[in-house]
């Protein structure tokens, strides 16, 4: 799907959130010169194609109890980082789980995990699970918790740069 | 908690995906929650002003919409508050959160190109006189089905 500046204006204004009115699509539509059913349509169609991966309530997790977080960082040969990251990312421990570009000599590790949980040993046991799970033991890993949160708000992706 | 009964909670866990694309969705969740277009209203209000809720909206597949990287940089303790502040301040960093390493301070630009993550950056780096690492996306490997909240 080729996305075309309706669809960029769509995407920009997404940004937000919808209006928590009766009628979201409608007056989202309104702020674009755009009839309800258009954005529904278009909407539907970057869900269908992929680029909406998903389209929902957001949750913060750390409001919702879950208030330990911890990135979860290996150094994964290259011609086996896809494997273990398919494995390790279809894990019901994992939020999230990305390959990244290794910076030596200050960064060794090429495979990044998200992992929430209720508090600090939770998250520390779920991550000895996935170690042991998968015979992981044997490549460099560092455990990142995070220990301050200075900003966390819904990506922008507007051309124009919005104040939060 | 912000999180009062089972309405709540099942508001919260089961519509995180596939939200009703008709043209009275919160009608369509208090139909399936048993309740009414008003109530869902006024529970997704409360969840949003404590905090819960970040929005109803999309979560894109990186890289179609724009660009964004993971950054990190190595803050002394004395400065990574002031640091923090000027990394947060500016609309294109959307995460930023202080760990436990040395490179201390990570947080996600996003920005509608490459070159303007890279902008963004550099400029951070000038500004602070630090090093930012740019670990943008090769990969994901997580099918997003967002976050079970394991209420149980």
């Amino acid at each position: 799907m080729e996305l075309n500046d309706r669809d960029h204006r769509l995407i920009s204004a997404l940004g937000d959130g919808l209006a928590l009115v009766e009628r979201p699509y409608l007056v989202l539509g309104q702020s674009l010169g755009m009839a309800e059913d258009e954005v529904i349509a278009r909407i539907q169609a970057m869900k269908d194609c992929g680029i909406i991966r998903r389209f929902g309530i957001i949750v913060r997790h750390h409001e919702l109890g879950f208030r330990a977080n911890a990135m979860s960082v290996w150094d994964i040969p290259d011609h086996q980082v896809a494997e273990v990251g398919r494995i390790l990312g279809d894990s019901p421990e994992v939020t999230l789980c990305y390959r990244r570009p290794r910076r030596l000599p200050d960064w060794p590790y090429n495979l990044f995990c998200m992992i929430h949980g209720r508090d600090r040993p939770a998250v520390e046991a779920a991550i000895a699970a996935l170690v042991e799970r998968y015979g992981l033991g044997s490549h460099a890993h560092a455990v990142l918790f995070s220990t301050r949160r200075f900003k966390q708000t819904g990506a922008r992706y507007g051309r124009r740069a919005a104040a939060e | 908690m912000p999180v009062r009964d089972a309405i709540d909670r099942r508001l919260l866990n089961e519509f995180q995906q596939d939200f009703p694309l008709v043209a009275r969705p919160y009608a369509a969740l208090a139909e399936t929650l048993g309740t009414d277009e008003a109530d869902i209203l006024g529970r997704l209000a409360h969840l949003s002003g404590r905090g819960a809720v970040s929005r109803v909206g999309a979560v894109f597949k990186p890289h179609t919409v724009g660009a964004s990287t993971l950054a990190a940089l190595a803050a002394s303790p004395e400065t990574l508050e002031e640091v923090a502040t000027l990394v947060s301040s500016y609309p294109e960093v959307n995460h930023n959160y202080q760990r436990e390493h040395r490179l201390n301070l990570w947080f996600v630009v996003t920005a509608p190109s490459r070159d303007g993550v890279q902008s963004v950056l550099a400029d951070i780096s000038v500004r602070t006189g630090l090093e930012v690492l740019d670990l943008p996306l090769v990969e994901h490997y997580h099918i997003d089905l967002g976050f079970d909240l394991k209420w149980s």
